[in-house]
């Protein structure tokens, strides 16, 4: 009995890696591309190109164990990125205009929270509301063109080959690993974190127990505002403007990853280590596609099928023990 | 904590008044709880019970009134606030967050932690203390408390209370879904608590169990008092009388019916969630009662037969004649209607309206070119709300916003709109009030009188007993025996569901 709970552990543990370890196994099987695939530089460049998804994919994890869903995210990253451009390009010192930038993504994460708990609307409604809102503050301070600035350091932040070379990785990334290594511990080992997973899985209990539920909330919807703050600065360090229009339908990508990571749209369910494998297999599958020169329709449809198999395949798992 | 003298009251409530809008739901109740007794609460659905454990828990403010705890000033703020006062909550609907551990639950709002970060080691040896002293040890702390029975789901509640040092443990319908096994081991457990001081006011619709485990009783009507006293020495048809007002002449009225043709038979029948072989007869004008333990596969039976489970193997037959394709739409088609055991969550569409309600299972008859005509449809929905009695402002009153007893009424009309020929019922009178009760046990009687017959699964024996005329007792997925009512009494029926044999 009690080794068949541990081996049920460790499967649990391995599930999320088997998705991850297929897709690899898949294309560097590929004559195509094989050489190229699993090369350091290869690697490399997936990485970079997965922090803006697993910036936003660390705060959703927690919306989305916490019951709720944030579909402003890509918006606020939008936005954000917009307001850390306008800043350096007005003269800001640029480590000013960065925060200024995350403060930002803070705010609509706040804003996100408050309006959640006051108003009791559902979350979707109410961040399906500040998806629009952002986007149109984002295109009203660029006046609807993109922004341009100096480069500055900031604009390193995201550079495949880093400067000081021993660095081996762009700073953002080492960031987002950093930042998912503090997120994993915040929601495992300390007290926040395990109101999270209450809220999420029965909110009247956890309120009935004395856990403050709309502060928690705000607090989750303000980090998960904050990382989609840093995620724009990210966004504006690749693309060395702030372009009101970039990342339109990024959030779902980032709620994909999080669901195929096995958080659960009914809260209560999710885990960082999910996730970011979550962003890591839609990451390696884009970069395969791209290698193999097949159409983006091609990853489009393989990715749609991951998320449905994904998801069942986690529901077929969880049914099992009863 | 220590222990105030006897004299001095645990709890007592005086003058404790709440309003909502327009509605009284209390007016001045006086309530007092001595130290270490079991205490009944007693009322119909809508008296006032759940208001007044509201306002004790800090949930809700009273308007008027005074509360003293041990002699002390009370005025809670929150439940939180009341935890830590030592007043606890065994709610109805569990309290517990399903997708965490026993520990976390247990823990939960009152985490141990430095600078944020959760400390375990000793809150986990506290746990398992509490759980050994409570005779539960064989919960472990680290399983999600989905994967626990609701027993002992129910035990980690008390658990967690104890844990909090709770003087004051209020328990609503904790045996609601028990098996008459768990509710034996929770009076154990309540007998336990109460030589440790802890006073317990406990909340229930089922009032033989309710005179075995309590002390003394407060009985509620409108939002009053109507009554207090100790257990002892005062009867069953006394406390009813107060609960209702006046006499119920008889809880189980029985109307003349007749055994007529074979409406039903279950041949060696085996389903996918039922272990079988099941071999059943229910006659026309018959009530045929399942009794057993839950998880005996009662509930399943029916689900089998009426399609909503798979069936692995033996044959439905309606009036003679087989069914093949068992599922729901075509067993409702051959005359058959399930009510089922959960209410909330499969039977009734809370957030729509009791006309579409009562007659989701037969929209035919509204039926033209394709148009549903809405008037007939409510009209008819209306009609079926005088027969039973379904307390409503209209029939298109949402039925999330009825109380539990209309909304079961309201799952009834629908089998009798439908005119459903034989009646799967699955604990029809669950957590309803004395009196829907009695008038659920009436109109089936009556429907048996017209030439129905009626499966009636329930885990309550006097309501077996006084309504059926055949039970048919379960014992692991099989019918133990069948008998005549009459030929079964309370301990046998108890033998045979908890031995298997007759």
């Amino acid at each position: 009995m009690r080794r068949r709970a541990k081996l049920q552990t460790v499967i649990n543990l391995l599930a999320p890696f088997l998705g991850l370890i297929l897709v690899l196994v898949l294309f560097s099987s590929m004559p195509d591309v094989q050489s190229r695939f699993l090369r350091v530089a290869n690697l490399k460049s997936v990485a970079t190109q997965s922090v803006i998804v697993a910036l936003g994919a660390l705060g959703m994890t927690l919306v989305i164990i916490g019951g709720g869903i944030d579909l402003s995210a890509a918006s606020n990253i939008a936005l954000s990125s917009v307001i850390t451009a306008y800043g350096i390009n007005a003269g800001l010192p640029p480590l000013l205009a960065v925060l200024l930038g995350i403060l930002t993504g803070g705010v609509v994460g706040f804003v996100n929270g408050a309006l959640i708990t006051r108003l009791r609307l559902v979350p979707f409604i109410i961040t399906m509301g500040m998806m629009g809102i952002a986007r149109g503050v984002a295109k009203w301070i660029a006046n609807n063109q993109k922004i341009d600035a100096p480069l500055t350091w900031v604009n390193e932040l995201m550079a495949k080959s880093p400067h000081p070379p021993w660095l081996i990785l762009a700073p953002g990334v080492w960031l987002m690993i950093v930042l998912a290594a503090a997120t994993a511990v915040l929601l495992r080992y300390t007290v926040f974190g395990r109101h999270v997973f209450a809220i999420g899985s029965n909110e009247a209990a956890a309120r009935l127990c004395g856990v403050r539920t709309n502060r928690a909330k705000i607090i989750f919807y303000t980090l998960a505002g904050l990382f989609c703050g840093l995620s724009g600065v990210m966004e504006f360090s690749r693309l060395t403007v702030g372009d009101p229009t970039v990342a339109v339908g990024l959030e779902l990508d980032i709620i994909a990853a999080v669901v195929i990571g096995g958080g659960s749209l009914s809260g209560g369910e999710g885990s960082i280590l999910g996730s970011m494998i979550g962003v890591f297999i839609m990451a390696f599958l884009r970069n395969g596609c791209t290698m193999m020169g097949w159409p983006n329709y091609i990853q489009e449809i393989i990715i749609g099928v991951i998320i449905v198999a994904a998801v069942s395949l986690d529901q077929v798992r969880h049914r099992r023990p009863t | 904590m220590t222990s105030a003298p006897a004299d001095v009251p645990a709890l007592e409530m005086r003058g404790v008044a709440k309003r909502f809008g327009a509605t009284v739901a209390l007016e001045a109740v006086d309530f007092i709880l001595r130290p270490g007794d079991v205490h009944a609460l007693l009322g119909e659905n809508g008296a006032g019970k759940s208001t007044l454990v509201k306002i004790l828990s800090g949930a809700l403010r009273p308007d008027r009134g005074e509360m003293r705890l041990d002699g002390r000033p009370y005025h809670p703020a929150d439940p939180l606030h009341g935890r830590r006062s030592g007043v606890s909550m065994i709610y109805q609907e569990l309290n517990l967050a399903p997708h965490l551990t026993v520990e976390e639950n247990v823990v939960l709002g009152t985490e141990v932690h430095a600078g944020g970060f959760l400390k375990r080691r000793d809150v986990r040896k506290r746990i398992k203390d509490t759980l050994d002293f409570l005779h539960h040890p064989e919960i472990a702390l680290d399983i999600p408390v989905r994967r626990l029975s609701v027993g002992a789901r129910q035990i980690v509640e008390i658990c967690r209370a104890i844990m909090d040092k709770a003087r004051i443990l209020v328990m609503d319908e904790p045996t609601s879904s028990l098996t008459r096994e768990d509710t034996e081991r929770l009076f154990q457990v309540i007998g336990k608590l109460k030589t440790e001081g802890v006073s317990i006011i406990y909340i229930s619709h089922f009032l033989e169990e309710v005179r075995e485990v309590a002390d003394a009783y407060t009985i509620l009507r409108d939002g009053k008092n109507v009554g207090s006293g100790r257990m002892a020495g005062t009867t069953l048809d006394e406390i009813i009388q107060l609960m209702v007002g006046r006499t119920i002449a008889d809880l189980f009225p029985r109307l003349e019916h007749e055994r007529g043709e074979v409406a039903l038979a279950l041949n060696n029948l085996k389903g996918l969630r039922m272990a079988g072989p099941v071999n059943l007869e229910l006659h026309r004008g018959e009530i045929l009662g399942l009794a057993g333990l839950i998880g005996a596969g009662r509930t399943e039976t029916l689900r089998t037969i009426f399609g909503l489970d798979a069936r692995v193997d033996g044959l439905v037959e309606i009036e003679g004649i087989k069914a093949l394709k068992v599922k729901p739409w075509h067993m409702i088609s051959l005359g058959l209607g399930l009510l089922s055991e959960d209410r909330q969550g499969e039977g009734l569409a809370l957030s729509r309206s009791l006309t579409d309600n009562i007659t989701l299972s037969r929209l035919r008859p509204y039926r033209k070119f394709g148009f549903l005509s809405l008037k007939k449809r409510s009209q008819a929905a209306l009609q079926w709300m005088g027969e039973l009695k379904i307390k409503a402002q209209g029939s298109g009153q949402a039925v999330a916003s009825l109380s539990g007893g209309n909304q079961q009424k309201a799952a009834l009309a629908r089998l009798l709109h439908q005119d459903a020929d034989v009646l799967l019922l699955d604990e029809p009178t669950r957590g309803i009030d004395v009196l829907s009760k009695a008038q659920i046990y009436e109109w089936m009687s009556r429907l048996a009188g017209r030439g129905k017959g009626i499966l009636f699964v329930s885990s309550y024996f006097p309501e077996l007993l006084g309504v059926c005329d055949r039970i048919a007792v379960f014992f692991r997925g099989q019918v133990v025996d069948v008998r005549p009512a009459a030929a079964w009494s309370d301990e046998s029926m108890m033998a045979a569901a908890t031995t298997g044999r007759a």
